[in-house]
């Protein structure tokens, strides 16, 4: 660990830290973990294959790695937080000389071992470095036009190398994690109304320049029969599997949608089609559950934090992750349009994975250290 | 202190803004939450079809064709095993290639992948192709052995419809095609069954009782996948083969008229004078019915297409000729029930110095010097014409033409049950009003009188106007179908009772008669006509005498006839040129009507040869030869029909 912990005036035991691990969070996600490992194994058919075996062994190295990672001290995420932003900006800008494409958009880099997708880092970048940027700020100074216009500006960067991937759906998860700080940090109504005026307006604007297919994708989500056979087969095929899913659902591995392929990219944000497909209502309920107790456990520890560091941080975290897990189900749904959301742990993908467990154990770090005051 | 105060400040507005987001968030989970209700309970249902209707698809199969035998059970349509390839479309990754490779292995002409690449436009994307129906086994084989080179094709054995007497019965039982778009329109058996590929009736039998012989279509449900894969078999509804069909054709009696047609154009028909059934009827020339199940080649069908004689035409039932004077026993039972003459009465015919007249016509007898003073058991005998245009004359054409009619004449004798069946004409004076618009003239009645002029009939109708003669005058259903309802018992009964109801001269009038319901006034009339028949077959000068058979039990009685073409000239008249020196075309057509055994009558036929010329020379003898059979196979067609009536 290159973060070194001897600038702090608090100092810990190791039982004080191991006292201070919030162990009912860990143990959600790894009952989490464990269902997306069954879905994907699902989506194989029964086989454990390819996606089930990549799948298992990120989940089991990044939730590692989370735990490894949760011990590093909070001031020292603090102390490193824009660091940490602007590596994000280099890589997403690495990306866009060097990255690879795959069906159309340009959004990976080949670490060999796996394709790692920066935008999703700079979803918990963003966090990190708004945290610390509002950290200081006296409530008084916020709304004035500099602590304004710093943080858009520092928001617009990653959200517009992301859109130009194209990768709309992590653009506005990003911009969504990075508002849900600036609200938090408490901007004044005004400029939120405002701002959503203006959007508002501009959407005519916005439309025009829309992909033709980001544009076919909205208007399908508004008529799925538009074009049954080609935009809207999606939504129209989860709707199916869902709704025929029931009460109890058809079993594991009895989903019939997906196991004859009806259903599209059903192990990344597919998903919880599959899982809704089989385990019906009442599983679904209880996933959802789930991750109503994570995001419960995040804000708890949010409380219990004395830094507005850390404060900020994890009710961040807390709505982003809410978000990314909304805007996925929601779209799965039919209730948004297919914008590209993988649903947090449950999907396949490591850049995901990464980032959600990061963010997690800086969320941890913040329990552990919990009586860091950070800076002055 | 300030500073303080600030951070007191800052943490009650985080706290105050989490509160809201907090809030938003259990709001937004109640949305989806609601979304999840409403998809999984309130409308599982209907994503619940909706999923089977994804995963599910049914693949027909082709019904088999029920059996047609004759009345002895010998079967004469039954369904062969054939060869066939198919390709399965999802398979095929690049069809062209495909094709390409087939037309290597299996003889594949231009215009059949002309047709192949036809359905192909057809068909979707996961359907069965055929694209050959009947290989040869040495094609099958080779199918066989490179078959790993080929992919989507599927080496199947089949059925296929199979004529075992190909010609001889073409004309009763008919052939299968592919069902065409109007076929499934029209009936609703063939739309509900339908499988590509599918055969039907196109004629005869195969069309008119095509409903009972298609069968029902099986159905298999797979479950696919999105692509259409077939994944596994959910539930396979077997097919059912169609209803087994027993006809009144005897196969042997058939086949013996088709050939004593042979190189000739023109019908035999058979007939049971009290069941209706028909025995036979033959019609020449005829065609091979099995080269139309797979589609019948340019080169054949040009060959039936342009024969002169008209294999296409069913000439016994499709063929309208004059019936010349087979028509003379009916119309001297008209004079004789309308009491117009007596047995009595006389005509002199003297011969062509002498002929007839009316209205300055001039009407000859076919014998040049006369048959002097004429009966009417004589002028049937020996066919005199001077004789029957005097009593037509008398009768008048209105009283023959009901007469006419009330015995066969005039109406489809098998109803609709065949598509081509002609109705002939029978004239009268409201019909030519009707129909040409003219008034009748008297010299039409008395060619009438000998089954020229404007009078049309089919073989079929004669047949069954002997018959109806021949059983002492009541009204038959013929059929073609074996049907236990007809029960030759009960009509026998039937008739008994008949012949002593008591009738007025009203039984004269026009009217309806139901089957197995007397048509005569008078019995004795009727007895007069048919001696008079028996004279014209088994007395010297009969014109049918050299066809006679000697022994009792073959005796039989008939009427020649010949019929005209054209009219005969003065010219025509003095030149009297032999059969041989006149032009095939104009040639007289050759008929023959008769009854068999005489003392008990059972059997009535007709003969007709086209430009055959005289009834007597070449249409009665074959009557001779047909009779023989007929009688030999009577006491075994009883011996069915009793069998049959003890199933039943």
């Amino acid at each position: 660990m290159i973060l070194s912990t001897s600038l702090n005036s608090t100092s810990y035991s190791f039982i004080d830290k191991l006292k201070a691990v919030d162990y009912f969070l860990i143990i959600i996600v790894a009952i989490i973990g464990s269902l997306s490992v069954f879905s994907i194994y699902s989506t194989e058919s029964g086989n454990f294959s390819f996606y089930t075996k990549n799948h298992l062994i990120r989940f089991m190295v990044f939730f590692s790695m989370f735990l490894i990672l949760s011990f590093i001290r909070v001031s020292a995420w603090y102390r490193q937080a824009y660091i940490f932003y602007i590596l994000g900006i280099l890589l997403l800008l690495f990306v866009m000389f060097f990255g690879i494409s795959a069906s159309g958009s340009k959004r990976w880099i080949n670490l060999f071992i796996m394709n790692l997708q920066p935008s999703e880092l700079m979803k918990i970048a963003v966090i990190v470095c708004f945290a610390r940027y509002y950290h200081r700020i006296q409530s008084s100074d916020i709304q004035s036009y500099k602590y304004l216009l710093q943080p858009i500006i520092l928001l617009l960067i990653p959200c517009y190398l992301v859109i130009t991937q194209p990768d709309l759906g992590t653009a506005i998860l990003i911009a969504g994690s990075g508002l849900v700080i600036i609200w938090l940090a408490g901007l004044n109504l005004k400029y939120f109304v405002y701002s959503g005026l203006i959007l508002l307006v501009s959407l005519p604007f916005v439309i025009s320049i829309l992909k033709p297919y980001q544009k076919s994708r909205i208007l399908t989500f508004f008529n799925p029969e538009r074009d049954p056979l080609g935009a809207g087969y999606q939504i129209i095929q989860s709707k199916i599997a869902i709704g025929s899913g029931g009460f109890l659902g058809k079993g594991f591995l009895q989903g019939t949608q997906s196991y004859l392929e009806f259903l599209p990219e059903k192990h990344t944000d597919f998903i919880f089609t599959l899982f809704s497909e089989e385990f019906g209502f009442v599983g679904s309920i209880i996933l959802i559950f789930l991750y109503a107790l994570l995001i419960y456990r995040i804000i708890r520890i949010g409380f219990l934090s004395r830094s507005f560091f850390a404060k900020l941080y994890c009710f961040g975290f807390a709505s982003a992750l809410f978000l990314y897990i909304f805007v996925n189900i929601a779209m799965v749904l039919g209730l948004l349009p297919i914008v590209g959301a993988p649903l947090p742990i449950m999907s396949y993908g490591g850049s995901s994975m990464l980032s959600i467990m990061l963010g997690l154990s800086i969320v941890m770090s913040c329990k552990i250290y919990s009586r860091d005051p950070i800076g002055s | 202190m300030i500073k303080k105060i600030g951070s007191l400040n800052k943490n009650k507005i985080i706290s105050r803004r989490l509160f809201v987001l907090v809030a938003a968030k259990i709001g937004l989970l109640g949305i989806v939450t609601s979304r999840l209700y409403n998809l999984q309970i309130s409308e599982k249902q209907k994503y619940e079809v909706l999923s089977d209707k994804n995963r599910i698809r049914e693949w027909k199969t082709p019904p088999q064709r029920g059996i047609i035998t004759d009345y002895f059970n010998n079967v004469i349509a039954d369904n062969q095993r054939v060869y066939q390839v198919h390709l399965s479309l999802e398979e095929v990754s690049n069809f062209n290639n495909s094709i390409f490779k087939l037309k290597n292995i299996i003889s594949l002409k231009e215009d059949e992948i002309k047709k192949i690449y036809e359905k192909r436009e057809k068909s979707k994307p996961w359907d069965t192709l055929i694209i050959s129906e009947n290989l040869s086994w040495k094609e099958f084989s080779k199918l066989n052995l490179y078959l790993h080179e080929l992919e989507g094709a599927k080496p199947v054995l089949s059925t296929s419809r199979h004529y075992p007497y190909s010609n001889d019965l073409v004309h009763v039982v008919g052939y299968v095609g592919d069902a065409t778009t109007k076929d499934i329109q029209n009936k609703k058996k063939i739309e509900e069954n339908f499988v590509p590929g599918l055969k039907v009736g196109k004629i005869g039998i195969e069309n008119s009782k095509d409903s009972d012989l298609i069968g029902n279509h099986g159905t298999k449900r797979y479950e696919v996948n999105a692509s259409g894969k077939k994944i596994s078999e959910i539930s396979y509804n077997k097919e059912t083969q169609g209803e087994n069909l027993r006809t009144t054709i005897d196969l042997e009696i058939q086949q013996l008229a088709q050939e004593l047609l042979k190189n000739q154009a023109g019908s035999i028909c058979v007939m049971d004078i009290y069941t209706g059934e028909v025995i036979a009827m033959a019609s020449s020339p005829t065609y091979d019915p099995n080269k139309f199940t797979h589609g019948i080649s340019t080169k054949d069908w040009n060959e039936i297409k342009n024969n002169k004689l008209r294999p296409l035409i069913n000439k016994s039932l499709a063929g309208l000729y004059s019936p010349g004077s087979t028509i003379k026993p009916l119309v001297a039972l008209a004079a004789l029930e309308y009491g117009i003459i007596d047995t009595k009465f006389k005509v002199n015919c003297k011969g062509h110095d002498h002929p007839y007249e009316l209205y300055g016509e001039r009407y000859h007898c076919w014998k040049k010097n006369g048959h002097g003073l004429m009966s009417m058991r004589n002028a049937i005998k020996q066919s005199c014409d001077i004789y029957f245009y005097e009593v037509a004359r008398l009768l008048g054409v209105d009283k023959l033409s009901l007469i006419a009619k009330r015995y066969g004449l005039g109406s489809k004798v098998l109803e609709d049950f065949f598509l081509e069946e002609k109705k002939g004409i029978v004239p009268s004076t409201k019909w030519k009003k009707q129909v040409l618009e003219q008034s009748w003239y008297l010299g039409e009645t008395v060619i009438t009188g000998i089954g020229q002029g404007y009078i049309q009939t089919t073989p079929l109708q004669l047949c069954l106007m002997t018959a109806q003669l021949a059983n002492g005058g009541y009204k038959i259903k013929p059929n073609l179908i074996y049907d236990k309802e007809i029960d030759l018992e009960m009509i026998k009964s039937k008739i008994e009772s008949e012949k002593n109801k008591s009738v007025s001269q009203n039984i004269l009038k026009d009217h309806q008669f139901k089957h197995y319901e007397r048509l005569y006034r008078n019995p004795n009339n009727l007895k007069l006509v048919l001696d008079a028949m028996y004279g014209s077959t088994n007395e010297q000068f009969g014109t049918s005498f050299r066809s006679r058979h000697k022994e009792d039990k073959y005796k039989f009685a008939g009427k020649t006839g010949t019929s005209q073409v054209k009219r005969i000239t003065d010219q025509d008249r003095e030149l009297d040129l032999d059969l041989e020196e006149i032009e095939y075309k104009s040639r007289d057509h050759a008929l023959y009507i008769a009854f068999a055994p005489f003392d008990k009558p059972r059997y009535s036929l007709s003969v007709l040869i086209e430009h055959g010329g005289s009834g007597s020379k070449a249409a009665a003898p074959l009557a001779n030869k047909l009779i023989k059979k007929i009688i030999d196979r009577h006491e075994l067609r009883e011996k069915i029909r009793k069998d049959l009536k003890n199933i039943a």
